[in-house]
């Protein structure tokens, strides 16, 4: 079997609401870039293939509920991007793809945002491109009015078209954002004395995206990364988002329970390529809420019971040991899944323990790498460096 | 008694996209790798610099129809690459350019609320405005606003950015993880705010951060502008390099802050300065006018003059004399994202000097330019220059200086080496940092938590 790619998110003091009332959490450092570097530096350590951090445009809130009054759960976060920005210097092989949203944002804003991470970690920036459904952060913005809705409205017609909408403004966003990332050819900057032009304007595109949200002209105002195009992530729960990934994004995470779910799930992710055209085919990464350790159940009905409720999740909560764990992953991988994003239920217990003990056991096994290779994120993922678009 | 000397204040700038930035010579480096900025951040912390400034610009500039090539092209993300240099700065103060016209205030007070946290209280913001469509065609509001609504709307964006760094109280965060409560449920980013511009409502979700709000900046030089920046800036990035006319801009401006309630020290007065050292002064000289060169050249010089001109003036030699076709008087058309051609009010006033200079001195066109514009503030050896910024400071036509290197990013070596130390050796600039954060190295209070402590009158 080939080796499987790894990879955690990242946000606050991990998954499990509670997580920050346990003994080892730093929750007043939250906010602090030490505390960040801290967890990247763990998961470098552990050789894994990128982090990804969460973010939002509002408060914290369970899943498409409205924020709540509860004060005993962690409130307030860092803009993601910068957080990544923040930990690149100290860090040289580990993947950094932050969460932004694209609902209320400027494609223009995060295309350059993303290209500048990618020059300031030499090539490990991704991207998670994430929609916002809330009404209470379109009240953030004041320029569109989104209707509140829960989950149990989701497959409700006006939902669905709402959701429609704002994956094909999505699916937009990252074509204009791939279009700027590649508006300068890699060899524009010529400096050449002789004209005294310092760029070839010739090798300098105007994107001219016109669409139902936005009209882009560029070209960007920075040059194209190092990566060509950085990796571009999401996480998707039904067909619509499926879609969406198949037309724009390079790698998914989904969220299924047990690998016949899993191999449905790429099933139709694979049907929803075959109607688009693409260079290579989604790396799909299934994402796994993960509390480690023999007494792992007792832990995590610990923290229940301090939260007050039981934990629930998109992703399946695995509760066992690092080699349960890697029998598990290694169950799922043969339906067809590149790898897994690990939600570590507490930090830094859960983050240290698939660094230090499901990394060990899934080397053991010659599933997992024992050295990061050179290279960028994308040569992690046997990416090669794209063509630009703009070049004849 | 004489009064006490005053501290000088000294920033340093990334070289711009513009002529003053020398990238044809060998010393020039890359514009965009992280290299560059990491040795000009680590220059100016070694000088016990106030901080490092980054501009920005959201489209590329244009000429004649096209993009503009003669200068630097290509700049990175702002807030990305200052949150990259938190990382390798310990003191530094990290000031950058965001525009309030094509952001959202919720999406910029959470991005720099982030950047004061990542960096321990080192953020500063300068506000810029702007109406331009042609910038407006790379952005989903597409961004043209009328000119005179533009500082309206500015003041309202910055105020309401104010209003969410401080709906969280300083001390909202408890964490107390026997009583199980993480945060206060009194102050913690709850906002409402309405007006012709803004329309907003709900919970901001970055805590206050190390500094309460970013430093402000402003670079207004109008009427209007001088106004905001007294009403609402800490610090204003000016342009008024000599002597008498930084004098002149330092009294105005000052005057203005008393019915705002404001004391002299709470608005600095920071002018971009641009300079050239030399073992004497003789030598310094000789090679600033060959830096002018470089910055000058023949077809910059041609392009310099069009946008005066107003018309294509390709056909002109830039070694032969100026143009007897006077400038097109319309509205100026030919170089676009482009702020200084708002500088040309009356340009046919302006080309009849320009005529009368190059006639009396006997110049070319390219000469012409080399002495109409953009000489350097500061040419000497560093005793001249630093007695030349500190007579500046110590009779108030400036309160310090941002200064902008022209070759990337050795540019500010020789004058952290040479001239810093005679600035220590009189008394006049740290020797170390104080304390941790941006405001304490510009001397300004945190701000209060209302809103409201600075009444607008």
């Amino acid at each position: 079997m080939s080796a499987l790619h790894l990879a955690v998110a990242l946000d606050g003091a991990g998954w499990h609401p509670a997580a920050w009332r346990e003994p080892d959490a730093r929750p007043r450092e939250l906010l602090t870039a030490a505390y960040w570097a801290d967890q990247v530096v763990e998961a470098e350590r552990g050789l894994l293939d990128f982090v990804t951090i969460e973010d939002s445009l509002g408060p914290q809130a369970d899943r498409l509920a409205a924020p709540t009054e509860r004060t005993d759960r962690v409130l307030g976060r860092l803009d993601a991007v910068l957080v990544a920005a923040r930990i690149a210097p100290l860090t040289t092989h580990i993947g950094l793809i932050p969460t932004a949203t694209v609902t209320h944002t400027e494609p223009f804003h995060i295309s350059k945002a993303i290209a500048t991470l990618d020059y300031v970690s030499s090539g490990r920036a991704g991207w998670r491109a994430q929609i916002s459904g809330r009404a209470n952060e379109a009240a953030h913005f004041g320029r569109r009015d989104i209707p509140a809705f829960t989950l149990a409205d989701r497959d409700e017609p006006p939902v669905r078209a709402l959701i429609g909408d704002l994956f094909d403004e999505a699916a937009d966003y990252v074509e204009v954002v791939r279009r700027l990332w590649d508006s300068w050819e890699d060899d524009a900057e010529i400096r050449d004395a002789d004209t005294g032009r310092f760029v070839d304007r010739e090798k300098l595109h105007y994107i001219d995206f016109e669409g139902r949200w936005f009209n882009v002209r560029g070209p960007s105002i920075t040059p194209r990364p190092p990566q060509g195009q950085p990796l571009v992530t999401a996480l998707v729960h039904n067909d619509i988002p499926y879609r969406f990934a198949a037309r724009s994004a390079d790698l998914v995470y989904i969220t299924p329970h047990d690998a016949a779910d899993a191999a449905g799930i790429i099933g139709e992710l694979r049907a929803a390529e075959a109607g688009v055209r693409r260079d290579q085919p989604l790396h799909i990464f299934a994402d796994l809420v993960v509390f480690l350790g023999a007494d792992a159940a007792a832990r995590k009905a610990r923290l229940d019971e301090q939260d007050g409720a039981e934990y629930e999740s998109d992703a399946l909560i695995f509760t066992g040991t690092a080699t349960e764990l890697a029998d598990l992953l290694q169950e799922w991988q043969r339906a067809g899944l590149s790898g897994f994003r690990l939600r570590p239920g507490t930090i830094p217990h859960d983050l240290q323990a698939i660094g230090r003990e499901l990394v060990p056991e899934l080397q053991r096994r010659g599933a997992f790498r024992t050295s990061y290779d050179e290279g960028s994120l994308r040569e992690r993922f046997g990416l090669l460096r794209p063509a630009n678009r703009y070049v004849a | 008694m004489s009064k006490p000397l005053k501290k000088i204040h000294l920033a340093a700038h990334f070289p711009g996209v513009n002529n003053t930035t020398v990238w044809s010579d060998p010393a020039a480096g890359s514009h965009i790798e992280f290299s560059s900025f990491l040795r000009l951040a680590q220059t100016a912390e070694r000088a016990k610099f106030d901080f490092f400034f980054l501009a920005e610009g959201l489209r590329l500039r244009e000429q004649n129809g096209k993009i503009y090539d003669l200068d630097v092209v290509g700049r990175p993300d702002t807030f990305t690459v200052l949150a990259a240099l938190a990382a390798v700065t310990e003191r530094l103060g990290l000031a950058g350019t965001i525009n309030s016209t094509f952001n959202e205030p919720y999406e910029v007070a959470r991005q720099f609320a982030s950047l004061d946290h990542l960096s321990a209280g080192r953020a500063a913001w300068n506000v810029v405005t702007s109406w331009d469509a042609f910038t407006g065609e790379n952005f989903r509001r597409a961004g043209f606003l009328p000119r005179d609504q533009r500082y309206a709307r500015a003041e309202q964006f910055l105020r309401t950015t104010w209003e969410l760094f401080d709906s969280w109280s300083d001390d909202a965060i408890i964490a107390d993880r026997e009583k199980g409560v993480f945060a206060d449920g009194a102050r913690v980013g709850g906002f409402e705010h309405h007006d012709d511009f803004f329309d907003i409502s709900g919970q901001f979700n970055v805590p206050r951060s190390p500094q309460g709000r970013p430093v402000i900046f402003q670079a207004g030089d109008s009427n209007e502008g001088r106004e905001f920046a007294a009403a609402t800036a800490d610090a204003i990035f000016s342009r008024h390099g000599t002597l008498e006319a930084g004098q002149a801009f330092y009294t105005d401006v000052k005057g203005r802050l008393a019915r705002y309630g404001k004391a002299n020290e709470q608005l600095l007065i920071l002018p971009a300065a641009t300079f050239v050292l030399g073992d004497t002064d003789a030598d310094a000289a000789e090679k600033a006018d060959v830096v002018r060169h470089q910055q000058v050249s023949g077809q910059t010089a041609i392009k310099f003059l069009e946008q005066l001109w107003n018309r294509d003036l390709s056909s002109y030699d830039p070694d032969g004399p100026l143009p007897e076709v006077d400038p097109d008087v319309g509205e100026n058309t030919i170089a676009r994202g482009r702020a200084s051609v708002r500088m040309h009010t009356d340009p046919l006033a302006t080309a009849k000097q320009w005529r009368e200079i190059a006639d009396a001195k006997k110049l070319s066109i390219r000469e012409l330019i080399i002495e109409v514009t953009g000489r350097q503030n500061f040419i000497g050896s560093p005793v001249t220059v630093a007695e030349t910024i500190n007579r500046y400071v110590q009779e108030d036509a400036s309160d310090g200086f941002i200064l902008v290197p022209h070759i990337t990013p050795g540019g500010l070596d020789e004058f952290a080496d040479t001239v810093v130390p005679l600035l220590q050796e009189r008394g006049v600039f740290r020797s170390e940092y104080e304390g941790p954060t941006l405001r304490d190295h510009l001397g300004l209070a945190l701000p209060g938590e209302s809103t409201e402590a600075r009444a607008v009158s």
